[in-house]
């Protein structure tokens, strides 16, 4: 059996001699020189029996088949949406490839507007290009909530095995939350919550490559919302002490809050649209 | 020279105070910082993005584009003028040239990779340190390379071979300036540059000097990239 100079999820760099010998054979992250086998990139070893690889710690997002993506519109012609995926191909989707229908003619911006972020599925990529479809069960334009990045590497430590981070954070935060695959993820939920999961996906996109992140993250949240309810649990007596009438007007309020707050962001994008049509 | 120290006291084949960190800039995909005696390197790396112009793009593979530039107060003496200078052209493209041969941009065709290298004290060796640094930023950029790049100056002062030229050494009306970038792994040399008058057995010795020096300096490189992540 050959020789091997690292343990497992030991942190290797590019060019290291992780191994010596025919008897290991590289996967990705690594490959064979002559007699030993050497990493590729930054990246955390693993060892699978006679396999390594090197799992990266970062990478660059190159857009493939079946992808979702989160997009930003920015900029449009007669008959196609260009879209920034934080690739170096860019998003190109085609009024062909939206679920609504789009007369000869029209504005549009009316659609899909500049600075709007879309959930689209790649379709094809070519040479320079990624042909993007917003026809598909869940493909939309994502009005309201907040984006933030992390690195494309860190998605699948953001989704967790079989989805169990992502639902952790969206059970614990009560926020809705996307993922792309180019590593833009979209927050939807209370203010004070979204300010939570938004920590807590950073906190993945900086601390992703730990063993136990899992309950890393969730002590995190849970630690966190416990401040959030404590805040709004002093709120609350405040009123109580008033009426209890008020109170109940109050929680109304709250209700209404919400989708009021929604309404304002449809306006404001309204808004936007008339001026760039002028 | 009749003496066995340098001016500033090291030996001939000792290498200045070396100082390494990863990930300095925030707002970029990778960035490093290298600091050699009195020359500190930072490096960025940004894209891959697409090539502008068009003509400049290569469908085969990404390109490699390094901007190399020292900082206006980073001279000891006057103001450096800004912009871009025969001088920095030169360096951009040996820079380039150093690096190619270990980064693998073949899955990003068409695109650029932009590699801007800011001196902001410099005291000799900058084309070294900024080579060490940007190989560092780049790594730290997660993208695919055979090996890291390592660079030194090594040089010849009156005859003697010398490694980590300071400005002194480097400016000696009798002194050869010899710029040397490798794979430290590979053990293969990527970059080269000579002028003056040298022997042939002054150079083979001049880069054997180089070649140990910048195993050295790699150990520097190495730790920075995994201290960052530990």
């Amino acid at each position: 059996m050959g020789e091997l100079f690292f343990e497992e999820r030991n942190i290797v760099v590019p060019g290291d001699k992780l191994a010596m010998g025919m008897d290991y054979l590289p996967a990705g992250g690594a490959f064979r020189d002559g007699e030993c086998i050497r990493s590729k990139v930054l990246g955390i070893l693993g060892i699978n029996g006679r396999v390594l690889k090197v799992i990266p710690l970062k990478s660059q997002y190159r857009p493939r088949p079946n992808d979702m993506v989160i997009g930003k519109i920015t900029d449009m012609t007669n008959s196609v949406w260009f879209a920034k995926i934080d690739s170096f191909r860019d998003g190109v989707l085609t009024v062909r490839e939206v679920p609504e229908y789009i007369g000869d003619g029209d504005d549009l911006s009316q659609y899909y507007n500049f600075g709007d972020y879309v959930l689209a599925k790649v379709l094809n990529v070519n040479s320079t290009n990624a042909g993007l479809t917003m026809k598909g069960p869940g493909l939309r334009k994502l009005s309201g909530g907040r984006i933030i990045e992390v690195n494309s590497a860190k998605v699948p430590r953001v989704i967790g095995k079989a989805g169990s981070m992502i639902s952790a954070i969206k059970e614990k935060t009560g926020c809705r939350v996307i993922v792309g695959q180019n590593g833009l993820v979209w927050i939807q939920g209370e203010p004070e919550h979204e300010f939570v999961a938004v920590e807590a996906i950073k906190l993945i996109n900086e601390k992703g490559h730990l063993q136990g992140l899992t309950e890393l993250v969730s002590e995190f949240i849970d630690k966190k919302m416990k401040n959030v309810s404590k805040k709004e649990t002093e709120e609350k007596p405040k009123v109580e002490e008033k009426q209890v009438t008020q109170e109940k007007k109050s929680d109304k309020d709250d209700e209404e809050e919400q989708p009021k707050r929604r309404a304002v962001g449809r306006k404001a994008s309204k808004k936007v649209a008339k001026r760039s049509k002028k | 020279m009749t003496t066995n120290k340098r001016t500033d006291g090291r030996n001939f084949d000792e290498l200045r105070k070396m100082e390494a960190k990863v990930g300095v800039v925030s707002s970029a995909n990778g960035s490093a910082m290298f600091k050699i005696g009195n020359t500190t390197a930072i490096a960025v790396v940004r894209g891959p993005k697409k090539l502008h112009p068009k003509f400049l793009q290569n469908p085969e593979t990404g390109r490699l584009r390094c901007f190399y530039n020292m900082v206006s107060f980073s001279g000891s003496g006057d103001r450096v003028r800004p912009g871009p200078s025969r001088r920095t052209k030169e360096i951009n493209l040996v820079m380039e040239n150093a690096l190619a041969p270990a980064i693998d941009l073949s899955r990003f065709p068409g695109s650029s990779v932009d590699v801007f290298v800011n001196l902001i004290q410099t005291d000799a060796g900058t084309r070294c340190a900024a080579i060490t640094a940007a190989a560092m930023a780049l790594a730290d950029a997660g993208f695919e390379m055979r090996d890291l790049v390592t660079a030194v100056a090594a040089g010849l002062v009156e005859d003697q071979v010398l490694v980590d030229l300071n400005y002194d050494e480097d400016s000696h009306e009798m002194g050869v300036d010899i710029p040397i970038a490798m794979m430290p792994n590979e053990d293969k040399i990527t970059l080269l540059q000579l002028d003056g008058r040298v022997k042939k057995e002054k150079l083979n010795e001049a880069i054997e000097l180089a070649r140990s020096a910048c195993k050295k300096i790699y150990k520097v490189q190495r730790a920075a990239l995994v201290e960052r992540y530990e």
